[in-house]
């Protein structure tokens, strides 16, 4: 059936007894198969919906929860109401929109505006916790201690056997005392009257809490604590930080130096020297005047952006004008068997970019390399160490990547344009010329133009190909900046705020941002513009 | 009727993949509690290769504590980013496998706790240990240890040349086309394999403070034996025997295809030119300038996490089941990786190119871990290449001293 009730404009006076009736005609004709295939689809995704409920409030994550009760309660309504036509289509489409493009871009963006990175990763809590697990010191040539965790009335003791034999007991912050009447097995004391000695499966079962325990050699607390890290041996330990929990400050317990919170996210000393890991604060917009500010970025971000331009334009330019070319040469009906040149013309597009990049770049060896030992007879060509050689091989492979797409596009587009605009010029008296100049252009660039604009917008951030073709390079290594002839913004950016193993996301979404209003401030203006092509219709 | 089960089936799609994707991130935490009844469970990230030995040292160790380990597998090179930002949410692993210069990265970001060998670090080759230690605290247990050395076609030249000098000259005289091999790359050297020589100079990238570990303040690679190496890759680039257009993979080709007696590489290589049916040594690195040639070793291990809530079971796994003899030498049979444990390593000996490149290793230097050396390899490789390729050795060489001097104090 091809109209239901709900989609009826509906007759003005449709009574009540034939409303009933189109009902009965409705479930006759099958209706009941589509409620019941709803139920069925409804019900699988409720059911997930309430397994993950589950999940995520036993996790205690409120806020997640909140979220898919919200939209599953939504999803529910829409599809089981009568009408909201529109809301069926795009409801399934808005909610994968804000799942993986809203949700993600306002959280690049929110990370902008923070300090996220290497060294500030994380909670203060968490870089508190680090900083004094790592203060651990175990005090030089003490002796491993084998150790008996015992249990009495809910409190663990740790029974101690040193190398020598000798037997003590002691608790948290409960000095070692000697112990005499201890069970021995092989010279460890393995248990105490009075006391249950815990085996493995118990101290697994509360290794928080013995994780926890630090147990004083002595009455003076410099003399060291004794921790275990496995339940089986203790070993001592003098912690060389000490966290005051009321002023927010560490202290070094050996050169007593003291470290304060002055909210740039990590202790910091009077000295001005950090203890890292600090944590993820806001810094408000500090990372976009790192981005304009600092030498490592400023020296070159000028030359940087030109290249930028330049290779975006030209990719764009030579990528179209090679493809369109041959469009026009393998539409005409005079040649013969295009379909299979038409096919070749296409492979360079079905393969992976990334690794065309890195055939690329081994057929570009200067000494090694195909294009020099095979093609130019043993020249050596410096195709990727020369500045200038290396801008144009960058240009040259990614006109090789990229025509297929503009050969493919001009094609559909060139068909698309009748056959009687051509003759009626020639008619007139146009040359072939002419007839490409001011009747296909035009017609063509209508449809293609915003092709154009997506494909600048692609280029300009191809980091794929810059990062496997020359990695940025050639660079000139008395300039003192890690960024090459070939780099561009991204790939600059990149380097920037990613240096080995040191992350700034702060600092690479701010730059991100940057980029996308680039990007996007020239895609608006094209596109505006190209209105006036469209007008030519 | 086709609109609405259209839109049912995309419903359901749709809630299917939400659900996923808000509940992926918290079931690995859930089942972990769920079963932290029946004495915990440990949650271990740990790349294909090593898995399957895992699971069997795993198995036992369940069987004997009861704590389940649940064996996660990632691709090596996503661990250490992965890690780092999954620790804080606390929904990351207890244990992972890492390499050790991956651990400055983990110690700044607080998510390694330090681990207590205790006296068992005797019974590891000191090197592993001490790659393991970041100012001066251990934080992971070494399985295996790997480091570069000099690999010779015992059919192309005789003897092991004890000098470089000595090596071009039998290599010359062997008539192959090449002397000696390296990989290097055309726009950044190779500034790991070419560090060997750059020690044999007295110009170790970093001084070493009271505790044996790097210090990012003494920067040394700019001193008196830093020109001298400068100067020396300046010659050898100009008498062709360095070549930067010769990459990694070029060498590789041309030493399996015989056209070199000596080739300078890591273990990695040798299966392919043993397949090939040449006969290779592993000699010591001949020494450039004088001093000892000392390579980096990589170290590969086993760490906590700074907020597992399973420590003790966690270092009990890794120390007393990782650390055991029988497990590392598991894990040398699949992966072929000289073991870190004394005793494991003394029994993967009986192949003399485990050996020759063992012995290589106890001279070794660990790679530095220390997060300033991210500023040092922004350098350090270019101006190699540079120098390498006619550039003035002794400007560009301290150019790049004061570049790296800037970049970490900035």
């Amino acid at each position: 059936m091809t109209t239901s009730p709900q989609t009826d404009p509906g007759p003005l006076r449709q009574s009540a007894r034939s409303k009933r009736a189109t009902r009965i005609a409705d479930a006759a004709s099958g209706g009941w198969k589509v409620v019941a295939a709803k139920i069925l689809g409804l019900g699988v995704v409720d059911a997930i919906a309430i397994y993950a409920l589950f999940v995520l409030v036993r996790s205690e994550s409120w806020l997640v929860a909140g979220l898919v009760t919200a939209v599953t309660l939504l999803v529910n309504w829409i599809y089981f109401s009568r009408g909201k036509l529109p809301a069926k289509y795009l409801a399934p489409g808005l909610i994968f929109l804000a799942i993986f493009q809203i949700f993600v871009l306002l959280y690049s963006g929110y990370i902008a505006f923070t300090n996220y990175g290497t060294g500030h990763n994380s909670t203060k809590e968490d870089a508190v916790n680090a900083l004094l697990l790592s203060s651990q010191n175990r005090v030089e040539d003490s002796p491993s201690y084998k150790l008996t965790v015992l249990e009495q009335l809910g409190e663990i003791s740790f029974l101690v056997t040193e190398p020598d034999g000798s037997v003590s007991i002691g608790g948290n912050e409960r000095p070692l005392e000697d112990v005499r009447n201890a069970q021995l097995e092989g010279g460890v004391a393995v248990g105490l009257n009075g006391y249950t000695p815990l085996g493995f499966q118990d101290i697994i079962a509360k290794q928080t809490e013995i994780a926890a325990i630090s147990v004083p050699l002595t009455d003076d607390p410099n003399d060291g604590m004794l921790r275990t890290p496995d339940g089986s041996s203790a070993f001592l330990y003098t912690s060389s930080l000490e966290y005051d929990e009321a002023a927010g400050t560490m202290r070094d317990t050996n050169s007593g130096t003291v470290y304060s919170d002055i909210g740039t996210g990590a202790f910091t000393s009077d000295a001005g020297q950090e203890l890292l890991p600090g944590w993820k604060i806001d810094v408000g917009f500090d990372n976009f005047i790192r981005a304009f500010s600092e030498e490592s970025i400023r020296g070159p971000l000028i030359s940087v952006t030109v290249w930028t331009f330049a290779f975006a334009f030209l990719s764009v330019f030579t990528t179209f004008a090679l493809g369109l070319f041959l469009a026009i040469v393998f539409n005409d009906k005079r040649m013969k068997s295009r379909k299979y040149y038409r096919i070749i013309m296409i492979l360079p597009y079905a393969f992976p970019g990334f690794l065309s990049a890195l055939v690329w770049a081994g057929m570009m060896n200067q000494e090694f390399g195909f294009i020099n030992t095979v093609l130019l007879g043993g020249a050596e060509v410096p195709w990727l160490t020369n500045e200038w050689l290396a801008k144009g091989s960058v240009l040259f492979v990614n006109l090789w990547l990229g025509f297929p797409y503009m050969f493919l596009v001009t094609t559909g587009a060139l068909q698309a344009i009748p056959e009687e605009l051509t003759e009626a010029a020639t008619v007139d008296g146009a040359k072939p010329w002419a007839i490409f100049r001011f009747v296909k252009l035009p017609l063509l660039l209508v449809s293609v133009a915003p092709l154009l604009i997506s494909s600048f917008a692609f280029n300009f951030n191809n980091f794929n190909l810059i990062y496997m073709l020359t990695n940025g390079g050639p660079r000139d290594v008395s300039a003192g900046v890690n960024v090459g002839a070939t780099d561009i913004l991204i790939s600059m950016v990149y380097k920037v705020a990613f240096v080995g193993a040191n992350r700034d996301y702060g600092l690479a979404s701010a730059f991100a941002i940057i980029i996308f209003i680039l990007v996007a401030g020239i895609s608006i203006i094209s596109f505006r513009r190209t209105k006036s092509l469209e007008e030519l219709n | 009727m086709k609109v609405t089960k259209r839109g049912l089936w995309a419903v359901g799609a749709l809630t299917v993949t939400a659900s996923l994707v808000l509940t992926g991130c918290t079931a690995a935490s859930d089942t972990t509690d769920s079963a932290a009844g029946n004495g915990g469970s440990l949650t271990v990230w740990v790349d294909a290769d090593r898995a399957s030995v895992l699971k069997d040292a795993a198995a036992d160790f369940t069987a004997e504590t009861g704590v389940e380990v649940k064996l996660v597998q990632k691709e090596f090179g996503d661990i250490r980013d992965q890690f780092v930002a999954q620790v804080p949410t606390g929904k990351g692993p207890d244990i992972v496998i890492g390499a050790h210069d991956w651990l400055g990265t983990f110690v700044t970001n607080g998510v390694v706790a330090p681990v207590e060998l205790g006296d068992k670090a005797d019974d590891f080759q000191a090197v592993g240990v001490t790659a393991m230690s970041y100012e001066g605290q251990v934080y992971g247990v070494p399985y295996s240890i790997e480091n570069i050395a000099l690999v010779r076609n015992t059919a192309l030249a005789p003897s092991t040349p004890a000098t470089f000098d000595e090596m071009v000259t039998m290599g010359q005289a062997a008539g192959t086309e090449y002397p000696f091999l390296v990989g290097l790359d055309p726009e950044a050297a190779d500034p790991y394999h070419l560090y060997p020589f750059q020690t044999s100079f007295g110009a170790p990238v970093f001084g070493t403070d009271a505790d044996g570990s790097y210090d990012a303040e003494a920067l040394e690679i700019g001193n008196a034996g830093g020109d001298a190496f400068a100067a020396w890759l300046a010659a050898q680039g100009a008498a062709g025997v360095l070549n930067t257009n010769i990459t990694g993979d070029l060498a590789k080709e041309k030493f399996v295809a015989g056209e070199a007696p000596f080739y300078l590489t890591g273990p990695w290589n040798v299966p392919a030119a043993v397949e090939a049916g040449i006969d290779v040594a592993i000699d010591p690195i001949p020494s450039a300038g004088g001093e000892d040639a000392q390579p980096f070793v990589g170290v590969q291990g086993f760490f906590v996490s700074a907020k597992s809530e399973n420590a003790l079971a966690a270092n009990e796994f890794i120390v007393n089941y990782m650390g055991s003899e029988e497990v590392q030498t598991a894990l040398f049979e699949v992966g072929g990786r000289a073991p870190a444990l004394t005793a494991s390593f003394e029994a993967a000996s009986a192949d003399p190119i485990v050996a020759g490149f063992g012995t290589v290793g106890e001279n070794a230097v660990p790679m530095p871990s220390i997060p300033a050396m991210g500023a040092v390899w922004e350098f350090w490789g270019v101006t190699e290449a540079a120098i390498i390729n006619g550039g003035d050795p002794t400007s560009l060489w301290q150019k790049m001293s004061g570049d790296i001097q800037t970049a970490i104090a900035g």
